[in-house]
């Protein structure tokens, strides 16, 4: 019998702490775990008994890369549990706030820690040696959308303006004019990324997943919608946000490192830019979907490798949709409407840049939160991203340990995992005999 | 060339983040250091030793507190960076709590968790040379905080109140003018008194400033109304275990069974 073992022992060029380890024995893969040892920090422990004012601000610090996502999630429950509505000039307001975190998390994933992998670089910096003007193209990009961020919430990483309601202060249409002057920029810029990146060499793969993603009437779902769910192909099923337990179940396997979501009662579904593409790719705006057909993206992408493409495609999408925004922004009249506690559960779902981001609430009488729970994209992604591991590996046993090290980084780079979000995550002790 | 290190510990990755959100300057200051260790943005870690240690987050596991003397031993200048590093951070809340019925909670198997039952900063291990606070920090004094090490002098880095900075920016006071509740008296600037200019309240996430006054801000926190577990709950956040706010917590607390 042979027995080998691979080890990363740190994954890198993603968010958060995480390892893989593969079992082989015989040439074949006896067991594969996508180890995350990020610690647990018990977020939705430490809510309970905080007023229904806090979330927004306490789960931003959750994740630093996508904080707007958790304070959008976080409101909008805690607005249902009240029934409060934010609609009209305060409703864009979130979602500019929220293109402004897409542009720069998708311009972060794609220029220093994705394409690297497809140019050979083992860093952002390290390419810019040989390739400074696209470095700098895409730090431009990102700058963009943190000066979006910055200019309605305060600052790029857990912006102050925001609470449940709307905001604090609705920004002048003076303030955003110069986050829109550089996001006419970033549109240029973010067209020249498409065309770039669907030039990468993309190794032949395609999955058949099944996607989840939020959808909306109208729109190219981020801020709100309900659940869509399906393969591609056939017309998406769909439930309400407020029924998103009697079709998401997690679960604690005992050999398994982290939580597996379960969707209708099967494993391994996938959220995320390929989801919201393959289910909402018609409600892109036109200048999004030219450059997505130029792109050589059909309806429905079902290679992994090929998610940088639909990032960048989501870029000119989120660029486009700001400047529209703040064409048509007349400043509000207040800016949030009133949000009484009362006693009563809430749900909220927004698209974080990597997938759908799910918040319940339960307030108690005295308007405190007497249940949280947080199901971040990653935790979701975790059982589909080792699906995609083990079909990577199976037929590649025989490489060498560094090349397999290498593919495997490669492919759970392909999902953007944000593992310090992974509220969920398990610091598990694995016995490797 | 100096080499640089960053590593993270239980954290949001926001304070790394704040490094990679320097667009301006981030291949200005890789051309003056080498970016030796820095696991979210580099797939090539090179061995120390190290100029220059960054460090994110907080210890709350066994292994950690292993980890971070090896860091301290690999790294000639430790730095840490933000309210997670420099003082627990909002998972220090389990301090006030049973950490294993936090685990319970969130988890369905809480034995397969290994924990401590303290979030603790990192100077609470091994030495420190220089602490800077935020959350996130401001990015202005982080490449402050980076260039100083790196010409050997201290960072510039002021010790006084939110309220200067909010005087200097020209804000209305939040408090007299709107009689909305605001740590900014008792909380290191900064960040540019960014809440009061966004007519909020500051929530004290840069932590107590060198010499705060919490009994007196105590005193007009009540005053516009504030109940006594609101007053807790706003120290106890960001920094609830630095050493002002859990005091100002506790003689809120005080306070109401003194009047009790």
């Amino acid at each position: 019998m042979t027995h080998k073992t691979v080890r990363i022992g740190a994954l890198t060029r993603v968010e958060g702490e995480g390892a893989l380890v593969v079992h082989a024995r015989d040439g074949r893969i006896a067991g594969l775990e996508l180890r995350i040892y990020e610690p647990p920090r018990f977020f939705e422990a430490m809510l309970r008994g905080r007023g229904h004012t806090e979330p927004p601000d306490i789960t931003a610090r959750v994740c630093g890369i996508c904080p707007v996502a958790y304070q959008m999630s976080a409101c909008q429950a805690i607005e249902a549990a009240c029934g409060a509505e934010v609609t009209g000039p305060l409703r864009d307001l979130r979602l500019l706030l929220y293109y402004g975190e897409w542009i720069e998390s998708h311009a972060l994933h794609v220029y220093l820690l994705h394409a690297p992998d497809f140019l050979g670089y083992d860093s952002g910096v390290a390419m810019a040696a040989d390739h400074r003007d696209l470095v700098e193209r895409g730090l431009e990009l990102k700058k963009a959308g943190n000066e979006l961020v910055t200019a309605i919430g305060g600052r790029p990483i857990h912006p102050v303006n925001v609470r449940v309601g709307g905001f604090y202060r609705a920004p002048s249409r003076r303030e955003l004019a110069p986050a829109a002057e550089r996001l006419r920029r970033a549109r240029d810029h973010a067209l020249a990324t498409v065309a770039w990146v669907a030039g990468f060499d993309f190794p032949d793969v395609e999955h058949d997943y099944r996607f989840l993603a939020l959808r909306h009437p109208s729109e190219y779902a981020i801020l709100s919608g309900a659940v869509g769910t399906g393969d591609g192909r056939a017309e998406p099923a769909g439930f309400a946000v407020a029924d998103w337990s009697d079709h998401v179940i997690e679960e604690q396997v005992p050999h398994s490192t982290a939580l597996h979501a379960r969707l209708d009662g099967e494993t391994g579904y996938l959220t995320g830019p390929l989801a919201r593409y393959a289910l909402n790719s018609a409600r892109l705006s036109p200048l999004a979907r030219e450059a997505a057909a130029a792109a050589g993206l059909g309806p429905v992408c079902r290679n992994p490798y090929r998610a940088i493409v639909v990032r960048a495609v989501e870029i000119v999408h989120a660029c486009d949709e700001a400047l529209r925004l703040i064409d048509g922004y007349a400043e509000p009249e207040r800016p949030c409407v009133p949000v009484e506690p009362r006693p009563g559960v809430g749900h909220g779902a927004s698209e974080a840049p990597r997938g759908t981001l799910y918040h319940r609430y339960r307030l108690d009488d005295g308007g405190l939160v007497a249940e949280a729970d947080i199901v971040p994209p990653t935790a979701q992604n975790q059982a589909r991203i080792e699906a995609d591991l083990r079909d990577l590996l199976g037929p590649r046993l025989t490489l060498p340990e560094d090349e397999l090290a290498a593919l495997c980084e490669k492919a759970i780079r392909n999902h953007d995992p944000c593992i310090s979000c992974s509220a969920h995550f398990l610091d598990l002790r694995v016995d490797h005999g | 060339m100096p080499r640089l290190a960053v590593w993270k510990f239980a954290s949001c990755d926001g304070c790394q983040l704040t490094f990679l959100d320097c667009e301006d300057e981030l291949l200005s200051v890789a051309a003056r250091v080498e970016i030796a260790y820095f696991l979210e943005a580099s797939s090539a870690p090179g061995p120390g030793p190290y100029d220059l240690s960054l460090v994110e987050g907080s210890i709350t596991t066994p292994e950690d507190l292993e980890r971070i003397r090896h860091v301290r031993r690999v790294s000639k200048r430790l730095v840490t960076i933000g309210a997670c590093a420099t003082a627990g951070g909002i998972q220090a809340l389990r301090d006030f709590a049973d950490v294993r019925e936090f685990a319970a909670v969130v988890y369905a198997r809480p034995d397969y968790i290994a924990t401590l039952d303290r979030s603790t900063p990192i100077a609470a291990h091994v030495p420190v040379d220089f602490e800077l606070r935020g959350c996130p920090p401001d990015k202005h004094q982080l490449l402050e905080v980076i260039s100083a090490f790196l010409a050997g002098r201290r960072p510039v880095v002021p010790a006084h109140s939110v309220c200067v900075e909010c005087k200097a920016r020209g804000n209305a006071c939040v408090m007299v003018a709107h009689g909305t509740p605001c740590l900014g008296p008792v909380t290191q600037a900064g960040c540019g008194a960014l809440c009061p200019a966004f007519n909020r309240g500051c929530y004290g996430c840069f932590g107590p400033m060198e010499s705060p006054n919490h009994a007196s801000l105590n005193h007009w926190m009540r005053e516009l109304g504030m109940s006594t577990p609101e007053l807790v709950r706003i120290y106890r956040t960001y920094h609830a275990t630095a050493e002002p706010f859990r005091r100002a917590a506790e003689e809120a607390q005080g306070f109401e069974e003194g009047a009790g």
